[in-house]
């Protein structure tokens, strides 16, 4: 009996767009994952609060506002001071190759900008979660 | 991965990893956890469990938000189990009821966990009682729990909570509504929500008109059902509802009303997970059974209730594994 992989999809910082993230809420939905989504305007300590609380099996971070060099390492600080280093960290949005190579320097997983297929995105974190196996 | 039994230590000091794991396995339902679930049994059974039960749309979740405020001032740690339905096609959740509650995020009082119903039917989740006691022994003096969107006969939550407050909305139904068995009967009190909106008062009159008939007919008087008045928008009504709250928390751990009701919440748990078992033990029995007998009744050589009871006695033979045959 496998369970529904949990996600956490979230939005930092000042960003208003979510359209996005809730076409991705959607469609990771309709592939049988049980999806959270945090709102709006969130700042990093809330986000990883509430990955470590709902225990996801990802955390997809939304950003469309270029913030993402101030974002990230605040999030994977405060994931390794929680001992929180096994959770699948991902970005969405639009943010350029060299901060795209930047980010995964970081520790971000994957990053799936503007122009992924919905079916990418749901292959993609089927198989994160394959690769880290029983926690 | 961590074995179950060495997450209970740590889950009763408080650490959120912890919790948070622990309640993962409740809801994975793996024989694993089972030893685990039962150590937090044992130590469970201090706090407060708070269901909250309403229609789509109402302001639970609102609701959840300013009575967590509230109790966080009067110095108790809360948790709370926040349920929204998967969907009967693809499995999948949206779980959005953290969104209304980002105010208590990074407090270390508040522990708020989303859950999906996974196809249990009655408003709740499987494993929502098991993270209830998980919380409890983690050391929250209330835990909430916030049903789905429910309609008129998802009334689970009562058979499950020390205290159940029904929140309606306004203009939602005439007082017929109100005279109808289901949920507003399981009501230990009713909060009207939005009573900013002028429509208020009559939701209110109904309500009331509909417990005096309730008094009238069946005169039970060891506690009297308040109706609530709330708005969120305008920070009112919060008080009393504190207050109702409170005294109902006496009610049912101090009088021997409270101690048929722990005694009854037992009962209700107790075959409910009998109830998972069976279908669990049916579901794995049945499934090389099922098909030759559907065959059967799709060509009308039987009828349902003979096969069905043919499947049930297959199924549910000692030696039906599931494996064999």
């Amino acid at each position: 009996m496998s369970q529904p992989i949990r996600v956490l999809l979230a939005k930092v910082g000042l960003d208003g767009h979510d359209r996005g993230v809730k076409v991705v809420a959607r469609t990771l939905r309709d592939a049988g994952m049980d999806v959270i989504y945090s709102g709006l305007h969130r700042t990093p300590e809330e986000v990883v609060t509430a990955a470590i609380q709902e225990d996801v099996d990802v955390l997809g971070v939304s950003l469309l506002s270029g913030v993402q060099l101030t974002v990230f390492p605040k999030i994977f600080k405060l994931l390794s001071e929680q001992q929180a280093d096994d959770l699948i960290v991902i970005a969405g949005g639009v943010m350029p190759d060299e901060d795209v190579a930047a980010i995964k320097e970081m520790g971000v997983r994957e990053v799936l900008l503007q122009d992924t297929p919905p079916d990418l995105i749901v292959s993609t974190l089927r198989r994160l979660v394959a690769e880290r196996g029983e926690r | 991965m961590t074995p179950s039994r060495d997450l209970v230590a740590r889950v009763a000091a408080g650490a959120v990893p912890a919790i948070g794991r622990m309640i993962s396995r409740a809801e994975a339902g793996s024989p694993e956890a089972r030893p685990a679930l039962a150590e937090i049994y044992r130590r469970a059974g201090r706090a407060h469990v708070v269901g909250l039960t309403g229609v789509p749309g109402s302001g639970k979740s609102t609701l959840v938000a300013t009575l967590t405020a509230h109790l966080r001032k009067a110095g108790q740690k809360v948790g709370v189990v926040a349920i929204d339905p998967s969907s009967p096609y693809s499995g999948g959740a949206i779980l959005g009821d953290r969104i209304r509650m980002a105010d208590h995020v990074c407090d270390a009082g508040v522990y708020i966990r989303s859950m999906a119903t996974r196809g249990a039917m009655g408003g709740m989740a499987r494993a929502a009682l098991d993270a209830v006691d998980i919380l409890d022994v983690a050391g929250f003096d209330t835990v909430i729990i916030e049903t789905v969107g429910v309609g008129q006969d998802e009334v689970e939550i009562a058979r499950a909570s020390h205290t159940t407050v029904v929140v309606s909305a306004p203009g939602l139904g005439d007082e017929i509504q109100a005279i109808k068995a289901g949920i507003l009967e399981i009501a230990d009190i009713h909060v009207v929500s939005k009573c900013d909106r002028s429509d208020a008062n009559r939701t209110l009159t109904d309500l009331k008109q509909m417990l005096t008939l309730g008094t009238l007919t069946a005169g039970r008087t060891e506690w009297r059902v308040p109706v609530i008045g709330l708005s969120a928008y305008k920070g009112e009504g919060f008080e009393t509802l504190m207050t109702a709250i409170g005294n109902h928390r006496r009610v049912a751990f101090e009088t021997e009303a409270g101690a048929r009701r722990r005694a009854a919440i037992a009962r209700f748990r107790l075959e409910k997970t009998a109830e998972t078992l069976l279908i669990e033990r049916f579901t794995r029995g049945a499934a090389p059974v099922a098909g030759p007998l559907a065959e059967r009744l799709s060509t009308r050589d039987g009828d349902p209730y003979g096969l069905a009871t043919e499947l049930l006695e297959q199924a549910l033979a000692p030696h039906a594994s599931g494996a064999s045959t």
